[in-house]
């Protein structure tokens, strides 16, 4: 795995990288192109298998000895969690629950864990529950998640990829669906968003065509208090809000297929 | 000046893209076929004569490497696929070309379902596709036929593709690790999306699977080959792993020389794996061995062990695919590759039999294997001459072969691992750099 050990980061206090403010990472330092290629070959460590998962090193409070068996899994997951909002939000509203961020660009997962780190010391016992992990989700899900393991995904304002050449980089598409089924218990959510109304169209289309996946009724999606955020707890979600923008969203729960 | 020497080396690399020969065993030993680069080899081993191929689209049937040959389960069919995009598909009656399938980008495995009713293939996407064979059956049509797709791995090679016995799922294996274990559909225009279990345990490309099964287990085991040395052995339907066998370096201690005794990381990767249906064993090719690891798997117990170390003397001998018979005693293996520089034959393919695996089942213990004469291989020197274009082979090919066969699997199967330099070059071409400059 790809970690610096979390103590080590703690010590380093003074580093100019922390707003002496908030005590939080500054962004400035952690400008990341916007883009990052899903089809490249990655030269980072992946788990063997989800029980090669360390959860200690995501969970240390939780998990104190890598050695104790794990007996709560991970169960939301955010795909490409950019800069780590949307977890920031779901982290305190869903304590009980273990959530993880994954993101391709290094230097923003790295900036997500430097975030987590200096929430958990300004609130004590808060914010134990979420991690981050630098990956590439298009080709590792099965390698992080065991067979229904995760009850919610989150794909918010996923890189667009305009070009139809680069469709098959669309973290949505008909075909890694059915990994995204797999790791989705059955009545487990997908929530997508995004301000790029093709894609929006193609985010539902992949999933409404797809038999293991149905879309939430409307009178589910005003209960949920997590759809609230998908547009108002993420740095883009905010920043379409800002411009005025429109945003898209299609969310759709996991079936059994009918035969 | 160093610009260019970098960009030499990438195009020499393709240039001298060289396909390992392959083969392919008719299920009742009716015939055996080899392909090396593009072109294909089958023998008649009831009348005892080389086929001649009749393919009325086409001449040559393959213009480029072919990446794979399978026979059908029944014998009926059989399918070759390569880098020319093209899936053929032979009736093994009349031997002549029944359908060819264009795929949109180079195939890399393909498979039939047991029922014959089913060919898929993978391709240079990862996307495995399916072509519905019904109403070819009859030796008649000729038409082209479209395939579609049905599930894909992300954008990693497909390196094998095999069917479960029980014809309920279709296993996928690739370059990353990965082995996908999915729900065949019923209609395969649907898709296939439920997936079963994923098979991970590999550190390391899977090069190959294969089910082993018995009387009592007719649903039979995975077996999987990998890069990392080991062979492991699972349970499908929950992707559980059952046993691992480390080949490589069991196969070190059992006294069989390593190459050089050099440490390189593909030195001992498994290249190609075959289960023999008659006896629970399976065969497994090592890169850099000169001859067949076998692996008995005892199936109540679930494990994988070392049984024997089949080595060939005096030639160098480095099976580049294995294949049997569903019935028969012997173990067929070829080594060669597509094209040999510096050398009056372009091409080399060696064919191998190893016999005395009937004898195995009944006497438990200690069993005798004979690596046939060539004399002695069913079809005699008819047989050699078709299939490996030739009966005599210089020893010294054999050797400049394996070095080529060696390039030839890393490129296959490992992925191309760039330096900071090289990295940093290729990314200087980019659209969003280039205005910098």
């Amino acid at each position: 795995m790809l970690w610096i050990p979390w103590g080590k980061m703690l010590k380093n206090e003074a580093s100019p990288h922390i707003s002496k403010t908030t005590h939080l990472p500054r962004k400035r330092f952690y400008r990341a192109r916007a883009h990052s290629n899903p089809l490249s070959d990655s030269h980072f460590p992946v788990p063997v298998s989800p029980c090669h998962v360390d959860y200690c090193l995501h969970y240390p409070q939780l998990f104190p000895s890598s050695d104790q068996s794990v007996n709560s899994k991970i169960q939301f997951a955010d795909i490409g969690c950019g800069f780590g909002g949307l977890l920031i939000s779901l982290s305190t509203l869903f304590p009980e629950t273990l959530m993880i961020g994954m993101e391709l660009r290094d230097k923003v997962t790295e900036y997500v864990k430097e975030r987590i780190l200096a929430l958990r010391v300004e609130n004590p016992g808060q914010y134990q529950n979420v991690s981050v992990v630098r990956t590439n989700s298009m080709k590792y899900i099965p390698n992080y998640f065991e067979k229904g393991q995760l009850s919610k995904m989150f794909f918010l304002f996923p890189d667009p990829h305009f070009k139809e050449k680069n469709h098959r980089r669309r973290v949505i598409s008909p075909h890694l669906l059915d990994e995204y089924a797999y790791t989705l218990c059955i009545g487990g959510i997908i929530y997508t968003i995004t301000d790029v109304e093709d894609l929006g169209e193609w985010m539902k289309a992949c999933l409404e065509g797809h038999p293991m996946f149905e879309a939430v009724r409307d009178e589910e999606l005003e209960a949920d208090p997590v759809v609230k955020l998908l547009s108002s707890a993420t740095e883009e979600g905010q920043k379409v809000a800002r411009n005025g923008g429109q945003t898209f969203q299609a969310v759709y729960k996991r079936v059994v297929p009918s035969l | 000046m160093e610009e260019t020497s970098i960009m030499e080396d990438g195009e020499q690399n393709r240039e001298m893209e060289v396909a390992p020969a392959l083969i392919a065993v008719h299920p009742t030993q009716e015939s055996v076929a080899v392909a090396v680069g593009s072109d294909l080899r089958v023998f008649d081993l009831k009348t005892g004569s080389p086929v001649h191929l009749v393919d009325d689209t086409a001449e040559p049937f393959h213009r480029d490497s072919i990446r794979a040959v399978r026979y059908g389960a029944k014998g009926k069919l059989l399918v070759t696929a390569g880098d020319d995009k093209l899936v053929k598909i032979w009736h093994t009656d009349a031997w002549s070309c029944i359908c060819t399938v264009l795929s949109e980008k180079r195939v890399s495995a393909v498979a039939i379902s047991n029922d014959g009713l089913f060919t898929c293939f993978a391709d240079k996407f990862g996307v495995v596709w399916a072509v519905d064979l019904d109403g070819f059956h009859d030796n008649q049509s000729s038409a082209s036929k479209k395939a579609v797709p049905i599930l894909a791995h992300y954008c990693s090679i497909i390196t094998s593709l095999e069917f479960s016995p029980d014809g309920r799922f279709i296993i996928s294996a690739d370059r990353d690790f990965k082995i996908r274990v999915t729900v065949f559909p019923k209609k395969t225009s649907d898709g296939a999306h439920e997936i079963q279990s994923f098979c991970l345990g590999h550190s390391e490309f899977v090069s190959c699977i294969a089910f082993v099964g018995a009387s009592d287990y007719p649903d039979g085991f995975l077996v999987s080959g990998s890069g990392d040395s080991t062979v492991r052995l699972w349970d499908i339907t929950s992707g559980s792993l059952l046993d691992t066998c480390e080949v490589g370096a069991e196969a070190g201690s059992l006294g069989f020389p390593q190459s050089n005794g050099k440490e390189d990381e593909c030195c001992s990767a498994i290249t190609y794996l075959c289960a023999i249906p008659i006896c629970s064993l399976v065969a497994v090719a090592i890169q850099g061995l000169s001859g067949v690891v076998l692996l008995s798997c005892n199936l109540s117990e679930k494990t994988l062990s070392i049984t024997q170390v089949i080595s060939i003397k005096g030639e160098t001998f480095i099976p580049t695919s294995i294949g049997t018979s569903s019935s028969s005693d012997l173990l067929w293996m070829v080594t060669g590759v597509s094209n040999l520089q510096g050398f009056n034959s372009s091409s080399l393919a060696r064919v191998k039999a190893i016999s005395g695996f009937t004898k195995l089942n009944q006497v438990s213990g200690e069993i005798e294997l004979t690596v046939l004469e060539d004399k002695d291989i069913p079809g005699g020197m008819q047989l050699l001459e078709k299939l490996q274009g030739s009966v005599k082979i210089e020893e010294d090919v054999f050797l400049a072969a394996s070095e080529t066969l060696k390039t030839a699997m890393r490129n296959l199967l490992i992925k191309k691992q760039y330096s900071v330099e090289k990295r940093e070059f290729r990314k200087r071409g980019r659209n969003d750099r280039k205005n910098k400059r």
